[in-house]
């Protein structure tokens, strides 16, 4: 009986520590394993574990209170499932170019259950060393073009940056423990009451949280950590390691902090502005692709902020959907960069001149997606922005959603950019026309149906809603 | 009769467009667009039909079904009579425009997808009637003109895309406050975005005050409302001729009758408070955009700033807020959607044939090309407001309608206005004595050759709306009319 609660409650856990055990032993075995044998086996796992993670959910509490697992939290796992399998899928080019392939594997998989830990965690201790679990790794994963100078600079950045943050997040739990006498989420929220000392504890754990989101001014080590690393693994920083943090953020400061929502509100709405601001006003210089799309991660995490803020069911809905279309569309982006990246090495803006002449069909995949990402119907961008600001005017804060609203346009501005350069611009010298393999087109195809078809599925914005709650 | 149709067709014709043979894709297109002049015809016969015998201003064939259901946004169309005029102005200038662009050789398939999608924005925001939805084709409507423009425009034609889609998404940044601040403060708050359940419950007085002006300038913007007009003649000069005739034809009047249909028709009070300033704004835009007009050299840029001086005039019938305005502000839709659509059709034909559109260029065309020439001198007079065409129908309605108020700054607003005609009659006349008539300048204008089929038939279209217009306005009076009524009587009550 025990066991097999056990086995439903953490069963996204297992699946993954089995991918992981799984390239354990073919490392241990001391075979030199051939790359594309390897990366169909990934493929044949991650898929697995997609489907297995549909099955059979079940809401539990685990190891005394420590580890909880509901729908919403399945359903929020199972979409980073699927935004793994799409990297995966998307990077099959990069893979085949590299050595060490199961390390890369070993450390990406561990950092994703260092993710579904933070999400199920329902206690600080659990909360702090399922966050370590992924950060750590992210940092090896992030030098992982062994061979380029920027890649261990990218590491190094990020290694810092995240036990910075870890240590601020750290003194921040260290301070309410000792103001409250528990680290437990449900008996914390019942014992906070708002006085400084807590609010200074508040601050501290949003400062944890703003470096993991990159919110201004938090942001500094977002654009050289994306340039730097290799692309699989900037689209599973910009995808996954944000969109877990999202769905923390919005639990932890509905349940635990439900109290303080006062305080919080006013905290994201200073981040949001300020976040928004500095994204926009970045973005519109980059001339690098992939720093390009680091600051548009830096705005778009600014609108998710405004749907939190929120602070009910409507808001969490919003900023879960926006989330699993920001899956769709910045893979999609990514996938035409990090095909071009690793075919031709090309990554600045200019190189992209003329693409269109070339490529059609990776241009129209990456202007889709950047229309997604502005927010331009019929794109499902559209319906997530516009979900976000709603919940977020329902809050009454007009001057806000006057200063987002007039956001997107400036965002649009920079997206046009790309699109001008890709369809518009003559090229001297274009991007040769290049050639994919089934599983990068599948991961194309994917985002863009997802792009085109998710607003107009009804359903599945009630049925996130269903699932989530507000303050409580 | 099912309005959904009217969406159907043009999306479909697009998807189909990307999937068939290159050499198809015109007749493809073409074949689209007769569809949907047949389909909204059949749509003004049958709701002429039906509306003999449902209550006057009711919106007929209506549809609803949920989309979201969590933020009451449904599938929800229906039509009055001021958008079923409106659809047959897009079906005319959709045709129109299709049957100029026939000799485009440059990526051919995109650029029909995207004519057609663009029509497809237009036709499904004008049968919206849920607040949401009609927000949602605004936005999809303004993407295709930015890659048209972009793409196949001329001269400084990324400039001209650029500053256009950012003044128009500006535009629906401010119509998105406006929707949300009626969202969530509409009385009862039961409607959602439903525009009719909007209506009937009422929005109090004071949000109406404060989001009046989001609604109103945002639309305004798509319609060139003085100071935001200056996306008109640069995007207006660089597009390609088919991309003007939608801009000008079709993109511009979504402002007018989102100003007309939302702004207005939700928040009546606040119209009527700040109609000062969209008089006092219109009237400016009038003048000045018939002097700036005065001053252009180049055919276009002239056909562009007199678009900001028309279109003038369709604020000023909705600021009066009498029946009579705002019917003559709908008929000044209808009459410059199909008017500016003919003359950049005739001016398209002929920069086609001289490669020059600078009015001290040309001379004579009259002797070589004229069906061309009569297609450009009927656009001119329709312009200037000759009885017996269109244009002449709907400023006559609207300064009639103007004059019913008696205020003094009223009364200076619509003379002033009047005596715009005047200026336009100096910049139409002058244009087509210099480049219409007189001796031909260069020779080889000589060897220049006249229209063919596909141009002759779109001006042919064209002009046969200009007539049933002009010649007979009474069915299309009676047409706009109740709903312009019902749009005004909201004050009254």
């Amino acid at each position: 009986m025990i066991t097999s609660e056990l086995f439903s409650v953490l069963k996204h856990e297992f699946c993954l520590l089995a991918i992981l055990l799984v390239f354990l032993v073919l490392k241990i075995r001391e075979r030199e394993w051939k790359n594309e044998t390897l990366i169909q086996l990934m493929n044949g796992l991650l898929v697995l574990n997609f489907i297995i993670g549909w099955l059979m959910n079940s809401e539990g509490v685990l190891f005394d209170g420590m580890f909880r697992n509901t729908l919403l939290i399945a359903f929020e796992k199972n979409i980073l499932n699927f935004a793994i399998l799409i990297v995966h899928l998307q990077s099959t080019e990069w893979m085949r170019r590299h050595k060490h392939l199961p390390e890369f594997y070993m450390l990406i998989v561990s950092s994703m259950l260092g993710m579904f830990f933070l999400l199920s965690s329902a206690n600080w201790l659990m909360f702090y060393l399922a966050l370590e679990l992924s950060a750590i790794p992210l940092a090896a994963l992030c030098n992982f073009d062994l061979e380029k100078k920027a890649s261990g600079e990218a590491a190094m950045k990020m290694i810092l940056s995240s036990a910075f943050s870890s240590c601020i997040l750290l003194f921040g739990i260290s301070l309410i423990y000792g103001s409250t006498g528990t680290l437990d989420f449900g008996e914390m929220a019942g014992r906070l009451s708002a006085m400084p000392l807590q609010i200074l504890a508040f601050i501290f754990i949003f400062t944890g949280f703003a470096f993991k989101l990159s919110v201004a001014p938090f942001h500094f080590w977002t654009a050289d950590v994306y340039e730097g690393s290799p692309v699989p693994v900037t689209s599973y920083l910009s995808v996954i390691s944000k969109g877990t943090v999202v769905f923390v953020l919005s639990t932890v400061f509905y349940t635990v902090f439900g109290s303080m929502s006062g305080i919080w509100y006013d905290v994201l709405v200073v981040s949001t502005v300020i976040t928004m601001t500095i994204g926009n006003l970045f973005a519109l210089r980059q001339t690098n692709m992939k720093r390009f799309l680091a600051f548009s991660s830096i705005a778009q995490v600014a609108y998710i902020l405004i749907g939190v803020s929120a602070g009910n069911e409507q808001g969490m809905a919003s900023s879960i959907y926006f989330v699993l279309i920001y899956v769709f569309s910045n893979l999609g982006a990514f996938a035409v960069v990090s095909h071009i990246s690793a075919m031709t090495g090309k990554e600045s803006i200019s190189d992209y001149n003329g693409l269109y002449k070339t490529n059609p069909a990776l241009s129209w995949l990456l202007g889709i997606s950047l229309f997604s990402l502005a927010g331009i119907p019929p794109t499902a961008g559209f319906f997530g922005k516009l979900f976000l600001l709603g919940a977020g005017a329902g809050t009454g804060n007009w001057p806000l959603i006057i200063f987002a609203a007039l956001n997107m346009v400036v965002s649009l501005y920079y997206y046009l950019r790309v699109i001008r350069a890709v369809f518009m611009e003559p090229a001297d010298s274009a991007i040769p026309k290049l050639t994919y393999g089934i599983s990068v087109r599948l991961a194309m195809l994917i985002c863009l149906g997802g792009m085109l078809l998710l607003g107009f599925t009804t359903g599945l914005y009630e049925y996130i809603l269903s699932l989530s709650f507000g303050l409580k | 009769m099912n309005l959904s149709l009217l969406l159907l067709v043009p999306l479909l014709t697009s998807i189909l467009i990307l999937f068939v043979k290159t050499d198809s894709v015109k007749k493809l297109a073409l074949g689209g667009a007769v569809a949907q002049l047949i389909l909204s015809l059949g749509l003004l016969f049958s709701y002429w039909k039906e509306s003999a015998m449902a209550e006057a201003g009711k919106f007929l064939f209506e549809y609803k079904a949920a989309w979201f259901p969590a933020f009451q946004i449904n599938y929800h169309v229906g039509v009055d009579g001021i958008s079923v005029a409106m659809i047959l102005l897009t079906a005319f200038v959709v045709m129109a425009g299709i049957l100029m662009s026939w000799k485009v050789e440059r990526m051919q398939k995109e650029f029909f997808f995207l004519l057609t999608f663009l029509g497809a924005g237009a036709y499904g925001f004008f049968i919206s009637l849920d607040l949401f939805l009609m927000f949602f084709f605004l936005e999809v409507a303004v993407i295709p003109k930015f890659l048209l423009i972009g793409i196949w425009g001329s001269g400084k034609k990324i400039y001209s895309a650029n500053k256009l889609v950012l003044m128009l998404m500006a535009g629906s940044a401010l119509v998105l406050i406006g929707l949300f601040g009626v969202y969530y403060h509409a009385n009862s708050n039961t409607g959602g975005f439903d525009l009719t359940q909007i209506a009937s419950n009422g929005i109090p007085i004071d949000i109406q005050m404060y989001f009046f002006p989001f609604l109103f300038v945002g639309f305004g913007i798509f319609t060139a409302l003085f100071p935001f007009h200056t996306w008109v003649p640069d995007g207006h000069s660089s597009a390609p001729t088919a991309a003007s005739m939608f801009l000008a034809g079709i993109s511009m009047k979504l402002g007018g009758y989102g100003c007309l249909r939302v702004a207005t028709y939700l928040m009546p009070e606040a119209a009527a408070h700040y109609s000062w300033i969209i008089v006092l704004l219109a009237t400016i835009a009038v003048i000045y955009g018939a002097f700036a007009t005065l001053m252009q050299t180049d055919l276009k840029y002239m056909n562009a700033y007199s678009s900001v001086s028309h279109c003038g005039f369709v604020l000023l019938g909705i600021g009066m807020l009498t029946p009579t305005a705002v019917t003559g502000a709908v008929l000044q839709m209808v009459s410059h959607g199909l008017m500016t659509a003919l003359f950049f059709a005739a001016i398209g034909m002929l920069y086609e044939r001289t490669h020059t559109r600078e009015v001290a260029q040309l001379g004579g065309l009259l002797k070589v090309m004229p069906f061309i020439s009569t297609v450009f001198v009927i656009a001119g007079l329709c312009s200037l407001g000759l009885p017996g065409l269109s244009g002449f129908v709907a400023e006559m309605t609207v300064f009639v309608g103007a004059w019913e108020r008696v205020e003094l700054f009223y009364r200076i607003a619509t003379i002033l206005a009047c005596m715009s005609i005047v200026v336009t009659a100096v910049y139409i006349l002058r244009a087509t004595g210099k480049a219409i008539m007189g001796p031909i300048t260069e020779s080889k204008y000589n060897l220049l050759g006249d229209a063919s089929w596909n141009e002759r038939l779109a001006g042919v279209l064209l002009i046969a709306g200009i007539l049933a217009m002009g010649l007979l306005p009474f069915w299309l009076k009676d047409l706009v009319g109740p709903g312009a009524i019902e749009i005004v009587q909201k004050l009254k009550a």
